[in-house]
Protein backbone atom coordinates (compact mmCIF):
# COMPACT_ATOMS: atom_id res chain seq x y z
CA UNK A 1 0.00 0.00 0.00
CA UNK A 2 1.42 3.40 -0.90
CA UNK A 3 0.87 6.72 0.80
CA UNK A 4 1.68 10.32 -0.03
CA UNK A 5 5.24 11.33 0.80
CA UNK A 6 4.08 13.39 3.78
CA UNK A 7 2.08 10.53 5.28
CA UNK A 8 4.83 7.99 4.52
CA UNK A 9 7.36 10.20 6.29
CA UNK A 10 5.02 10.56 9.24
CA UNK A 11 4.52 6.79 9.46
CA UNK A 12 8.28 6.21 9.35
CA UNK A 13 8.82 8.83 12.03
CA UNK A 14 6.17 7.25 14.25
CA UNK A 15 7.60 3.75 13.78
CA UNK A 16 11.04 4.88 14.92
CA UNK A 17 9.75 6.13 18.27
CA UNK A 18 9.35 2.75 19.91
CA UNK A 19 12.06 0.38 21.13
CA UNK A 20 13.16 -2.63 19.15
CA UNK A 21 10.66 -5.44 19.58
CA UNK A 22 7.96 -2.98 20.68
CA UNK A 23 6.82 -1.75 17.27
CA UNK A 24 3.27 -2.80 18.06
CA UNK A 25 3.06 0.51 19.92
CA UNK A 26 2.92 2.23 16.53
CA UNK A 27 -0.37 0.54 15.56
CA UNK A 28 -2.75 3.23 16.86
CA UNK A 29 -0.79 6.31 15.75
CA UNK A 30 -0.20 4.73 12.31
CA UNK A 31 -3.89 3.95 11.90
CA UNK A 32 -4.85 7.47 12.94
CA UNK A 33 -2.52 9.24 10.51
CA UNK A 34 -3.12 6.82 7.66
CA UNK A 35 -6.90 7.07 8.15
CA UNK A 36 -6.65 10.83 7.65
CA UNK A 37 -5.31 10.18 4.17
CA UNK A 38 -7.29 7.08 3.21
CA UNK A 39 -10.57 8.35 4.66
CA UNK A 40 -11.39 5.16 6.56
CA UNK A 41 -9.75 2.05 7.96
CA UNK A 42 -9.88 -0.40 5.09
CA UNK A 43 -8.88 -4.08 5.19
CA UNK A 44 -5.89 -3.13 3.05
CA UNK A 45 -4.83 -0.54 5.61
CA UNK A 46 -5.24 -3.04 8.45
CA UNK A 47 -2.98 -5.49 6.58
CA UNK A 48 -0.41 -2.79 5.85
CA UNK A 49 -0.22 -1.60 9.47
CA UNK A 50 -0.04 -5.21 10.69
CA UNK A 51 2.89 -5.87 8.34
CA UNK A 52 4.76 -2.72 9.37
CA UNK A 53 4.23 -3.32 13.09
CA UNK A 54 4.93 -7.05 12.89
CA UNK A 55 1.60 -8.12 14.38
CA UNK A 56 -1.33 -10.08 12.97
CA UNK A 57 -4.18 -8.33 11.13
CA UNK A 58 -6.48 -9.64 13.87
CA UNK A 59 -4.49 -7.74 16.49
CA UNK A 60 -4.96 -4.58 14.44
CA UNK A 61 -8.68 -5.31 13.96
CA UNK A 62 -9.06 -5.64 17.74
CA UNK A 63 -7.75 -2.11 18.10
CA UNK A 64 -9.90 -0.72 15.28
CA UNK A 65 -13.02 -2.10 16.91
CA UNK A 66 -12.22 -0.51 20.25
CA UNK A 67 -11.39 3.14 19.55
CA UNK A 68 -14.15 5.54 18.58
CA UNK A 69 -11.99 7.65 16.26
CA UNK A 70 -11.08 4.73 14.02
CA UNK A 71 -13.80 4.32 11.41
CA UNK A 72 -14.30 1.34 9.16
CA UNK A 73 -17.06 3.23 7.36
CA UNK A 74 -16.14 6.23 5.27
CA UNK A 75 -17.14 9.45 7.00
CA UNK A 76 -17.85 12.66 5.14
CA UNK A 77 -15.15 14.87 3.67
CA UNK A 78 -15.97 17.08 6.64
CA UNK A 79 -16.65 15.11 9.79
CA UNK A 80 -18.64 17.47 12.00
CA UNK A 81 -18.81 16.47 15.65
CA UNK A 82 -21.10 18.08 18.18
CA UNK A 83 -20.51 17.61 21.89
CA UNK A 84 -23.61 17.17 24.04
CA UNK A 85 -21.88 16.08 27.21
CA UNK A 86 -22.71 17.81 30.51
CA UNK A 87 -20.95 21.18 30.09
CA UNK A 88 -22.14 21.45 26.49
CA UNK A 89 -25.62 20.18 27.44
CA UNK A 90 -25.89 22.99 29.99
CA UNK A 91 -24.95 25.53 27.32
CA UNK A 92 -27.16 24.32 24.46
CA UNK A 93 -25.28 21.41 22.90
CA UNK A 94 -28.46 19.36 22.39
CA UNK A 95 -30.11 22.21 20.51
CA UNK A 96 -27.07 22.40 18.23
CA UNK A 97 -27.24 18.66 17.60
CA UNK A 98 -30.98 18.73 16.84
CA UNK A 99 -30.49 21.66 14.50
CA UNK A 100 -27.66 19.97 12.61
CA UNK A 101 -29.57 16.72 12.16
CA UNK A 102 -32.63 18.56 10.85
CA UNK A 103 -30.67 20.79 8.53
CA UNK A 104 -28.60 17.99 7.03
CA UNK A 105 -31.23 15.26 7.25
CA UNK A 106 -28.76 12.77 8.70
CA UNK A 107 -28.18 11.26 12.12
CA UNK A 108 -25.31 10.00 14.23
CA UNK A 109 -22.39 8.72 12.13
CA UNK A 110 -24.35 9.21 8.93
CA UNK A 111 -23.11 10.94 5.80
CA UNK A 112 -24.90 13.32 3.44
CA UNK A 113 -25.75 11.83 0.05
CA UNK A 114 -22.99 13.87 -1.63
CA UNK A 115 -20.42 12.49 0.83
CA UNK A 116 -19.52 15.99 1.93
CA UNK A 117 -20.56 16.05 5.59
CA UNK A 118 -20.92 13.41 8.27
CA UNK A 119 -22.29 14.05 11.74
CA UNK A 120 -21.33 12.59 15.06
CA UNK A 121 -22.69 13.28 18.54
CA UNK A 122 -19.51 13.01 20.58
CA UNK A 123 -18.68 12.47 24.18
CA UNK A 124 -16.74 15.22 25.94
CA UNK A 125 -14.53 17.03 23.42
CA UNK A 126 -12.57 18.68 26.23
CA UNK A 127 -13.75 22.21 25.59
CA UNK A 128 -15.98 22.53 28.65
CA UNK A 129 -15.03 26.07 29.65
CA UNK A 130 -15.81 27.26 26.12
CA UNK A 131 -18.97 25.21 25.66
CA UNK A 132 -20.85 24.37 23.60
CA UNK A 133 -18.36 22.98 21.17
CA UNK A 134 -18.42 21.85 17.55
CA UNK A 135 -15.41 20.10 15.99
CA UNK A 136 -14.86 19.99 12.22
CA UNK A 137 -12.23 17.31 11.63
CA UNK A 138 -9.65 18.34 14.22
CA UNK A 139 -10.64 22.00 14.28
CA UNK A 140 -12.42 23.27 17.38
CA UNK A 141 -15.21 25.86 17.27
CA UNK A 142 -15.93 27.17 20.76
CA UNK A 143 -18.93 29.04 22.19
CA UNK A 144 -20.96 27.62 19.33
CA UNK A 145 -24.44 28.90 18.56
CA UNK A 146 -26.97 27.84 15.95
CA UNK A 147 -25.94 30.86 13.87
CA UNK A 148 -22.24 29.96 14.10
CA UNK A 149 -23.02 26.33 13.23
CA UNK A 150 -25.03 27.45 10.21
CA UNK A 151 -22.15 29.65 9.07
CA UNK A 152 -19.75 26.72 9.39
CA UNK A 153 -22.03 24.39 7.41
CA UNK A 154 -22.66 27.13 4.82
CA UNK A 155 -18.93 27.63 4.34
CA UNK A 156 -18.32 23.88 3.96
CA UNK A 157 -21.12 23.56 1.42
CA UNK A 158 -20.10 26.69 -0.47
CA UNK A 159 -16.41 25.82 -0.80
CA UNK A 160 -17.15 22.27 -1.91
CA UNK B 1 -8.74 30.96 25.23
CA UNK B 2 -7.87 31.93 28.77
CA UNK B 3 -9.23 34.89 30.66
CA UNK B 4 -7.12 37.80 31.86
CA UNK B 5 -5.69 36.99 35.28
CA UNK B 6 -8.15 37.57 38.09
CA UNK B 7 -6.62 39.37 41.12
CA UNK B 8 -7.37 36.33 43.29
CA UNK B 9 -5.52 33.95 41.02
CA UNK B 10 -2.01 32.78 41.90
CA UNK B 11 -0.40 31.91 38.60
CA UNK B 12 2.49 29.54 39.10
CA UNK B 13 2.20 27.09 36.21
CA UNK B 14 0.04 29.40 34.11
CA UNK B 15 2.22 32.46 34.61
CA UNK B 16 3.55 32.36 31.05
CA UNK B 17 0.08 32.09 29.52
CA UNK B 18 -0.58 35.13 27.38
CA UNK B 19 3.07 36.02 26.79
CA UNK B 20 3.89 36.55 23.10
CA UNK B 21 4.87 33.20 21.56
CA UNK B 22 4.43 31.60 24.96
CA UNK B 23 4.85 28.11 23.48
CA UNK B 24 8.31 28.85 22.05
CA UNK B 25 11.53 27.84 23.74
CA UNK B 26 12.86 31.40 23.50
CA UNK B 27 9.98 32.70 25.59
CA UNK B 28 10.40 29.80 27.98
CA UNK B 29 14.13 30.37 28.41
CA UNK B 30 13.57 34.09 28.95
CA UNK B 31 11.11 33.31 31.74
CA UNK B 32 12.92 30.89 34.09
CA UNK B 33 12.65 28.01 31.63
CA UNK B 34 14.85 24.95 32.24
CA UNK B 35 16.28 26.57 35.40
CA UNK B 36 14.76 23.80 37.50
CA UNK B 37 16.29 21.14 35.25
CA UNK B 38 19.77 22.57 35.77
CA UNK B 39 19.05 22.56 39.49
CA UNK B 40 17.83 18.95 39.31
CA UNK B 41 21.03 17.90 37.56
CA UNK B 42 22.97 19.12 40.61
CA UNK B 43 20.63 17.31 43.01
CA UNK B 44 20.51 13.64 43.91
CA UNK B 45 17.32 11.69 43.09
CA UNK B 46 16.62 11.46 46.82
CA UNK B 47 16.87 15.24 47.17
CA UNK B 48 14.42 15.76 44.29
CA UNK B 49 11.95 13.31 45.82
CA UNK B 50 12.34 14.96 49.23
CA UNK B 51 11.61 18.35 47.71
CA UNK B 52 8.46 16.94 46.07
CA UNK B 53 7.39 15.40 49.36
CA UNK B 54 7.90 18.71 51.17
CA UNK B 55 5.84 20.47 48.49
CA UNK B 56 2.95 18.09 49.24
CA UNK B 57 2.22 18.06 45.52
CA UNK B 58 -0.59 15.59 44.92
CA UNK B 59 -1.48 14.06 41.56
CA UNK B 60 -3.61 16.46 39.58
CA UNK B 61 -5.25 13.88 37.34
CA UNK B 62 -7.90 12.82 39.79
CA UNK B 63 -6.54 10.41 42.37
CA UNK B 64 -4.56 12.98 44.35
CA UNK B 65 -1.78 10.56 45.26
CA UNK B 66 1.38 12.27 46.62
CA UNK B 67 3.79 12.71 43.71
CA UNK B 68 7.03 12.41 45.68
CA UNK B 69 5.90 9.12 47.14
CA UNK B 70 4.83 7.81 43.72
CA UNK B 71 8.24 8.56 42.26
CA UNK B 72 9.99 6.98 45.23
CA UNK B 73 8.35 3.62 44.44
CA UNK B 74 10.52 3.17 41.32
CA UNK B 75 12.92 0.34 42.19
CA UNK B 76 16.56 1.35 41.83
CA UNK B 77 17.94 -2.12 41.36
CA UNK B 78 15.62 -3.16 38.51
CA UNK B 79 17.84 -3.70 35.45
CA UNK B 80 15.02 -3.02 32.96
CA UNK B 81 14.82 0.32 31.15
CA UNK B 82 12.61 2.83 32.96
CA UNK B 83 9.99 5.06 31.38
CA UNK B 84 8.28 8.40 31.94
CA UNK B 85 4.71 8.55 30.62
CA UNK B 86 2.52 11.65 30.58
CA UNK B 87 -1.21 11.18 30.76
CA UNK B 88 -2.55 13.84 28.41
CA UNK B 89 -5.67 11.86 27.61
CA UNK B 90 -7.83 14.57 29.12
CA UNK B 91 -11.36 13.24 28.65
CA UNK B 92 -13.25 13.65 31.92
CA UNK B 93 -16.34 15.75 31.22
CA UNK B 94 -15.78 19.16 32.77
CA UNK B 95 -12.02 19.08 32.32
CA UNK B 96 -10.03 21.15 29.82
CA UNK B 97 -6.96 22.40 31.69
CA UNK B 98 -4.27 20.18 30.20
CA UNK B 99 -5.15 21.61 26.80
CA UNK B 100 -4.10 25.06 27.93
CA UNK B 101 -0.95 23.82 29.64
CA UNK B 102 0.24 22.17 26.43
CA UNK B 103 -1.03 24.86 24.09
CA UNK B 104 0.55 27.73 25.99
CA UNK B 105 3.55 26.24 27.73
CA UNK B 106 4.67 22.89 26.30
CA UNK B 107 8.28 23.33 27.47
CA UNK B 108 7.13 23.40 31.08
CA UNK B 109 5.79 19.89 30.56
CA UNK B 110 8.99 18.79 28.82
CA UNK B 111 11.03 20.14 31.73
CA UNK B 112 8.84 18.24 34.20
CA UNK B 113 9.46 15.04 32.26
CA UNK B 114 13.20 15.69 32.18
CA UNK B 115 13.25 16.11 35.95
CA UNK B 116 11.33 12.86 36.33
CA UNK B 117 13.82 11.14 33.99
CA UNK B 118 16.73 12.51 36.00
CA UNK B 119 15.09 11.29 39.23
CA UNK B 120 14.41 7.71 38.20
CA UNK B 121 17.26 7.21 35.74
CA UNK B 122 15.21 6.93 32.58
CA UNK B 123 16.13 7.46 28.94
CA UNK B 124 12.79 7.45 27.15
CA UNK B 125 9.37 8.96 27.68
CA UNK B 126 6.02 9.29 25.93
CA UNK B 127 3.32 11.92 26.08
CA UNK B 128 0.01 10.15 25.45
CA UNK B 129 -2.34 12.80 24.02
CA UNK B 130 -6.01 12.13 23.30
CA UNK B 131 -6.61 11.75 19.58
CA UNK B 132 -9.15 14.55 19.39
CA UNK B 133 -6.43 17.02 20.41
CA UNK B 134 -4.47 16.69 17.16
CA UNK B 135 -3.59 20.37 17.17
CA UNK B 136 -1.92 19.90 20.56
CA UNK B 137 0.16 17.06 19.18
CA UNK B 138 1.45 19.43 16.50
CA UNK B 139 2.28 22.07 19.13
CA UNK B 140 3.98 19.49 21.34
CA UNK B 141 5.98 18.02 18.44
CA UNK B 142 7.21 21.49 17.54
CA UNK B 143 8.27 22.14 21.14
CA UNK B 144 10.05 18.79 21.30
CA UNK B 145 11.95 19.62 18.11
CA UNK B 146 12.99 22.95 19.67
CA UNK B 147 14.13 21.21 22.84
CA UNK B 148 16.27 18.79 20.77
CA UNK B 149 17.71 21.68 18.77
CA UNK B 150 18.68 23.50 21.97
CA UNK B 151 20.21 20.42 23.59
CA UNK B 152 17.52 19.90 26.21
CA UNK B 153 16.59 16.50 24.79
CA UNK B 154 18.77 13.80 23.29
CA UNK B 155 22.23 12.66 24.34
CA UNK B 156 24.28 14.16 27.17
CA UNK B 157 21.83 16.95 27.90
CA UNK B 158 23.72 20.17 28.64
CA UNK B 159 26.84 18.15 29.39
CA UNK B 160 25.20 16.46 32.36
CA UNK B 161 25.51 12.90 31.11
CA UNK B 162 21.71 12.68 31.08
CA UNK B 163 20.25 11.07 27.93
CA UNK B 164 16.53 11.42 27.38
CA UNK B 165 14.24 11.10 24.38
CA UNK B 166 10.63 12.22 24.59
CA UNK B 167 7.89 11.54 22.03
CA UNK B 168 4.21 12.22 21.54
CA UNK B 169 1.80 9.33 21.10
CA UNK B 170 -1.75 9.81 19.90
CA UNK B 171 -4.78 8.11 21.40
CA UNK B 172 -7.78 7.33 19.22
CA UNK B 173 -10.84 8.20 21.28
CA UNK B 174 -11.36 6.20 24.46
CA UNK B 175 -11.97 7.80 27.86
CA UNK B 176 -10.88 4.57 29.51
CA UNK B 177 -7.33 5.24 28.33
CA UNK B 178 -7.08 7.99 30.94
CA UNK B 179 -6.90 5.20 33.53
CA UNK B 180 -3.20 4.61 33.95
CA UNK B 181 -3.02 0.87 33.31
CA UNK B 182 -5.40 1.12 30.34
CA UNK B 183 -3.26 3.95 28.99
CA UNK B 184 -0.22 1.70 29.14
CA UNK B 185 -2.06 -1.07 27.28
CA UNK B 186 -3.03 1.47 24.63
CA UNK B 187 0.53 2.78 24.43
CA UNK B 188 1.62 -0.79 23.76
CA UNK B 189 -0.72 -0.88 20.76
CA UNK B 190 -3.60 -2.80 22.27
CA UNK B 191 -7.18 -2.15 23.28
CA UNK B 192 -7.18 0.21 26.24
CA UNK B 193 -8.45 -2.09 28.96
CA UNK B 194 -7.25 -1.90 32.56
CA UNK B 195 -4.72 -4.25 34.08
CA UNK B 196 -5.17 -6.04 37.36
CA UNK B 197 -3.01 -4.37 39.99
CA UNK B 198 -0.65 -4.98 41.69
CA UNK B 199 1.87 -4.81 40.16
CA UNK B 200 1.57 -1.03 39.86
CA UNK B 201 3.22 0.89 37.02
CA UNK B 202 6.10 1.91 39.28
CA UNK B 203 7.18 -1.74 39.25
CA UNK B 204 5.71 -3.06 35.97
CA UNK B 205 4.41 -0.31 33.73
CA UNK B 206 5.19 0.30 30.06
CA UNK B 207 6.64 -2.87 28.50
CA UNK B 208 6.56 -4.36 32.02
CA UNK B 209 9.25 -1.90 33.07
CA UNK B 210 9.24 0.57 35.98
CA UNK B 211 7.28 3.62 34.88
CA UNK B 212 6.47 7.02 36.33
CA UNK B 213 3.05 7.98 35.03
CA UNK B 214 1.42 11.30 35.93
CA UNK B 215 -1.05 13.81 34.61
CA UNK B 216 0.09 16.81 32.51
CA UNK B 217 -0.57 19.28 35.32
CA UNK B 218 1.45 17.24 37.80
CA UNK B 219 4.54 17.10 35.54
CA UNK B 220 4.07 20.77 34.64
CA UNK B 221 4.15 21.68 38.33
CA UNK B 222 7.41 19.88 39.11
CA UNK B 223 9.73 22.59 37.64
CA UNK B 224 8.00 25.24 39.79
CA UNK B 225 8.46 23.11 42.90
CA UNK B 226 12.22 22.78 42.34
CA UNK B 227 12.60 26.42 41.31
CA UNK B 228 10.69 27.83 44.28
CA UNK B 229 11.65 25.13 46.75
CA UNK B 230 9.19 22.59 48.07
CA UNK B 231 8.28 24.55 51.18
CA UNK B 232 7.56 27.80 49.32
CA UNK B 233 5.31 25.89 46.92
CA UNK B 234 3.55 24.07 49.76
CA UNK B 235 2.96 27.36 51.58
CA UNK B 236 0.76 28.56 48.72
CA UNK B 237 -1.87 25.99 49.67
CA UNK B 238 -3.11 24.45 52.88
CA UNK B 239 -1.40 21.85 55.09
CA UNK B 240 -1.16 18.49 53.22
CA UNK B 241 -2.57 20.24 50.12
CA UNK B 242 0.40 22.08 48.71
CA UNK B 243 0.38 24.74 46.03
CA UNK B 244 -2.08 25.75 43.39
CA UNK B 245 -4.54 24.00 41.08
CA UNK B 246 -5.90 24.65 37.67
CA UNK B 247 -9.68 24.71 37.86
CA UNK B 248 -11.73 24.64 34.70
CA UNK B 249 -15.09 26.18 35.39
CA UNK B 250 -17.95 25.60 32.99
CA UNK B 251 -21.71 25.87 32.92
CA UNK B 252 -23.93 28.71 34.03
CA UNK B 253 -21.40 31.26 35.30
CA UNK B 254 -20.74 34.64 33.75
CA UNK B 255 -17.03 33.99 33.19
CA UNK B 256 -16.37 30.32 32.58
CA UNK B 257 -12.70 29.57 32.05
CA UNK B 258 -9.55 27.97 33.39
CA UNK B 259 -8.14 29.58 36.53
CA UNK B 260 -5.16 28.82 38.75
CA UNK B 261 -5.93 29.30 42.42
CA UNK B 262 -4.26 28.17 45.65
CA UNK B 263 -5.55 24.95 47.16
CA UNK B 264 -8.00 25.93 49.87
CA UNK B 265 -9.57 28.69 47.77
CA UNK B 266 -13.24 29.13 48.78
CA UNK B 267 -15.71 27.65 46.29
CA UNK B 268 -18.27 30.40 46.87
CA UNK B 269 -15.66 33.06 46.04
CA UNK B 270 -14.63 31.08 42.97
CA UNK B 271 -18.17 31.06 41.62
CA UNK B 272 -19.29 34.53 42.60
CA UNK B 273 -16.11 36.61 42.36
CA UNK B 274 -13.62 34.93 40.05
CA UNK B 275 -16.26 33.58 37.67
CA UNK B 276 -18.63 36.53 38.03
CA UNK B 277 -21.60 34.71 39.58
CA UNK B 278 -24.51 32.91 37.97
CA UNK B 279 -25.50 34.23 34.57
CA UNK B 280 -28.80 35.96 33.89
CA UNK B 281 -29.23 36.71 37.60
CA UNK B 282 -30.31 33.14 38.30
CA UNK B 283 -29.75 31.27 41.54
CA UNK B 284 -27.16 28.56 41.98
CA UNK B 285 -28.64 25.09 42.13
CA UNK B 286 -25.71 22.68 42.16
CA UNK B 287 -22.04 22.16 41.35
CA UNK B 288 -20.26 19.08 40.06
CA UNK B 289 -16.92 20.01 41.62
CA UNK B 290 -14.21 17.85 40.08
CA UNK B 291 -15.27 16.43 36.75
CA UNK B 292 -18.24 14.20 35.99
CA UNK B 293 -17.13 11.43 38.35
CA UNK B 294 -17.33 13.63 41.44
CA UNK B 295 -20.61 13.61 43.40
CA UNK B 296 -22.73 16.72 42.99
CA UNK B 297 -23.08 19.39 45.68
CA UNK B 298 -26.28 21.31 46.40
CA UNK B 299 -26.05 25.12 46.40
CA UNK B 300 -26.00 25.33 50.19
CA UNK B 301 -22.96 23.01 50.30
CA UNK B 302 -20.86 25.16 47.96
CA UNK B 303 -19.03 27.28 50.49
CA UNK B 304 -15.88 25.55 51.67
CA UNK B 305 -12.12 25.84 51.08
CA UNK B 306 -11.37 23.69 48.04
CA UNK B 307 -8.62 21.28 49.00
CA UNK B 308 -8.43 17.51 48.79
CA UNK B 309 -9.37 17.00 52.44
CA UNK B 310 -12.36 19.34 52.39
CA UNK B 311 -13.70 17.79 49.21
CA UNK B 312 -13.52 14.44 51.00
CA UNK B 313 -15.28 15.94 54.04
CA UNK B 314 -18.05 17.05 51.70
CA UNK B 315 -18.23 13.44 50.40
CA UNK B 316 -17.09 14.45 46.95
CA UNK B 317 -13.66 14.88 45.37
CA UNK B 318 -11.25 17.31 43.76
CA UNK B 319 -10.94 14.97 40.79
CA UNK B 320 -9.56 16.56 37.68
CA UNK B 321 -10.52 20.10 38.63
CA UNK B 322 -13.54 20.35 36.33
CA UNK B 323 -16.19 22.45 38.08
CA UNK B 324 -19.55 22.39 36.32
CA UNK B 325 -21.93 25.00 37.71
CA UNK B 326 -25.68 24.62 37.30
CA UNK B 327 -28.36 27.25 37.77
CA UNK B 328 -31.85 26.85 39.24
CA UNK B 329 -33.39 25.86 35.88
CA UNK B 330 -31.13 22.84 35.39
CA UNK B 331 -32.88 19.50 34.98
CA UNK B 332 -30.94 17.17 37.26
CA UNK B 333 -32.55 14.01 35.86
CA UNK B 334 -31.32 15.01 32.41
CA UNK B 335 -27.84 15.72 33.77
CA UNK B 336 -27.81 12.33 35.52
CA UNK B 337 -28.87 10.65 32.28
CA UNK B 338 -26.25 12.47 30.19
CA UNK B 339 -23.61 11.50 32.72
CA UNK B 340 -24.60 7.85 32.49
CA UNK B 341 -24.80 7.91 28.70
CA UNK B 342 -21.17 8.94 28.82
CA UNK B 343 -20.07 6.15 31.14
CA UNK B 344 -22.10 3.50 29.33
CA UNK B 345 -20.50 4.61 26.06
CA UNK B 346 -17.01 4.72 27.50
CA UNK B 347 -17.06 1.55 29.60
CA UNK B 348 -14.42 -0.68 28.06
CA UNK B 349 -16.56 -3.76 28.67
CA UNK B 350 -13.76 -5.60 30.42
CA UNK B 351 -15.69 -6.29 33.63
CA UNK B 352 -19.36 -7.07 34.08
CA UNK B 353 -20.35 -4.72 36.93
CA UNK B 354 -19.25 -1.73 34.87
CA UNK B 355 -20.34 -2.89 31.43
CA UNK B 356 -23.79 -4.09 32.52
CA UNK B 357 -24.25 -1.63 35.38
CA UNK B 358 -23.70 1.50 33.31
CA UNK B 359 -25.93 0.22 30.51
CA UNK B 360 -28.69 -0.75 32.91
CA UNK B 361 -28.51 2.62 34.68
CA UNK B 362 -28.60 4.42 31.35
CA UNK B 363 -31.75 2.55 30.37
CA UNK B 364 -33.53 3.29 33.65
CA UNK B 365 -32.53 6.96 33.56
CA UNK B 366 -33.68 7.15 29.94
CA UNK B 367 -37.17 5.95 30.74
CA UNK B 368 -37.30 8.25 33.74
CA UNK B 369 -36.29 11.20 31.56
CA UNK B 370 -38.79 10.22 28.88
CA UNK B 371 -41.64 10.15 31.40
CA UNK B 372 -42.17 6.41 31.54
CA UNK B 373 -40.33 5.74 34.79
CA UNK B 374 -41.63 3.43 37.47
CA UNK B 375 -42.00 4.10 41.19
CA UNK B 376 -39.36 1.53 42.06
CA UNK B 377 -36.84 3.08 39.66
CA UNK B 378 -35.45 5.69 42.04
CA UNK B 379 -34.41 3.10 44.61
CA UNK B 380 -33.30 0.78 41.84
CA UNK B 381 -30.92 3.42 40.45
CA UNK B 382 -29.54 4.03 43.93
CA UNK B 383 -29.17 0.35 44.72
CA UNK B 384 -27.58 -0.51 41.37
CA UNK B 385 -25.04 2.28 41.64
CA UNK B 386 -24.16 1.26 45.21
CA UNK B 387 -23.63 -2.31 44.06
CA UNK B 388 -21.19 -1.18 41.39
CA UNK B 389 -19.03 0.74 43.87
CA UNK B 390 -15.71 -0.96 44.51
CA UNK B 391 -16.59 -3.97 42.38
CA UNK B 392 -14.92 -3.08 39.10
CA UNK B 393 -11.37 -3.63 37.82
CA UNK B 394 -10.74 0.06 37.43
CA UNK B 395 -12.19 3.33 38.73
CA UNK B 396 -14.53 3.85 35.74
CA UNK B 397 -17.24 1.86 37.50
CA UNK B 398 -16.86 3.97 40.62
CA UNK B 399 -16.75 7.10 38.48
CA UNK B 400 -20.15 6.16 37.09
CA UNK B 401 -21.64 5.05 40.40
CA UNK B 402 -20.53 7.88 42.68
CA UNK B 403 -22.19 10.79 40.87
CA UNK B 404 -25.35 8.72 40.32
CA UNK B 405 -25.67 8.01 44.04
CA UNK B 406 -25.09 11.73 44.63
CA UNK B 407 -27.77 12.82 42.16
CA UNK B 408 -30.37 10.54 43.72
CA UNK B 409 -29.49 11.33 47.33
CA UNK B 410 -29.16 15.09 46.85
CA UNK B 411 -32.01 15.64 44.40
CA UNK B 412 -34.45 12.84 45.15
CA UNK B 413 -37.33 15.31 44.99
CA UNK B 414 -36.58 15.93 41.29
CA UNK B 415 -36.70 12.24 40.50
CA UNK B 416 -39.99 11.99 42.45
CA UNK B 417 -41.40 14.97 40.56
CA UNK B 418 -40.46 13.37 37.26
CA UNK B 419 -42.44 10.28 38.27
CA UNK B 420 -45.50 12.41 38.97
CA UNK B 421 -45.28 13.54 35.35
CA UNK B 422 -45.09 9.94 34.20
CA UNK B 423 -47.76 8.74 31.84
CA UNK B 424 -48.17 5.04 32.42
CA UNK B 425 -48.97 3.46 29.08
CA UNK B 426 -52.40 1.86 28.97
CA UNK B 427 -52.19 -1.70 27.69
CA UNK B 428 -55.25 -3.00 25.96
CA UNK B 429 -56.44 -6.62 26.37
CA UNK B 430 -55.53 -7.22 22.72
CA UNK B 431 -51.97 -6.09 23.36
CA UNK B 432 -51.77 -8.29 26.46
CA UNK B 433 -52.85 -11.27 24.41
CA UNK B 434 -50.29 -10.47 21.71
CA UNK B 435 -47.56 -10.08 24.34
CA UNK B 436 -48.35 -13.42 25.94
Amino acid sequence: MTFSTATENKLQEIWARYPEGRKRSAVIPMLMYAQDEVGQVTSELVAEVAKRCEVTPLQVEEVVGYYSMLNKERMGKHHVQICTNIACLLMGGEELWNHATKRLGIGHKQVTADGLISLEEVECAGACSWAPCVVDGYEYHHHATIEKLDRLLDSIQKVN
Amino acid sequence: MFNDPHPDEVRVISKRFGLPNSASIDTYLANEGYVALMKAIEMSPEQIIDELKISSLRGRGGAGFPTGMKWSFIPRDNPKPKYVVVNADESEPGTCKDRLLIENDPHQLIEGCLIAARTIGCKKGYIYIRGEYRYLIDIMDKALAEAYAHGYLGKNIKGSGLDFDLYTHTGAGAYECGEESALLESLEGKRGVPRIRPPFPAVAGLYASPTVLNNVETFATVPAVLRMGGQAYADLGTPKNGGTRMLCVSGHVNRPGVYEVPLGFPMHKMIYEVCGGIRNGKKLKAVIPGGSSSPVLRAEECDFPMDYDNYARMKTMAGSGGMMVMDEDTDIVKVALRTMRFYAHESCGWCIPCREGTTWLRKILTRMDEGTGRRADIDLIHELAKNMLGRTFCPLGDAAAMPTIGFVEKFREEFEARLRETTVPVVSPDQLISIS
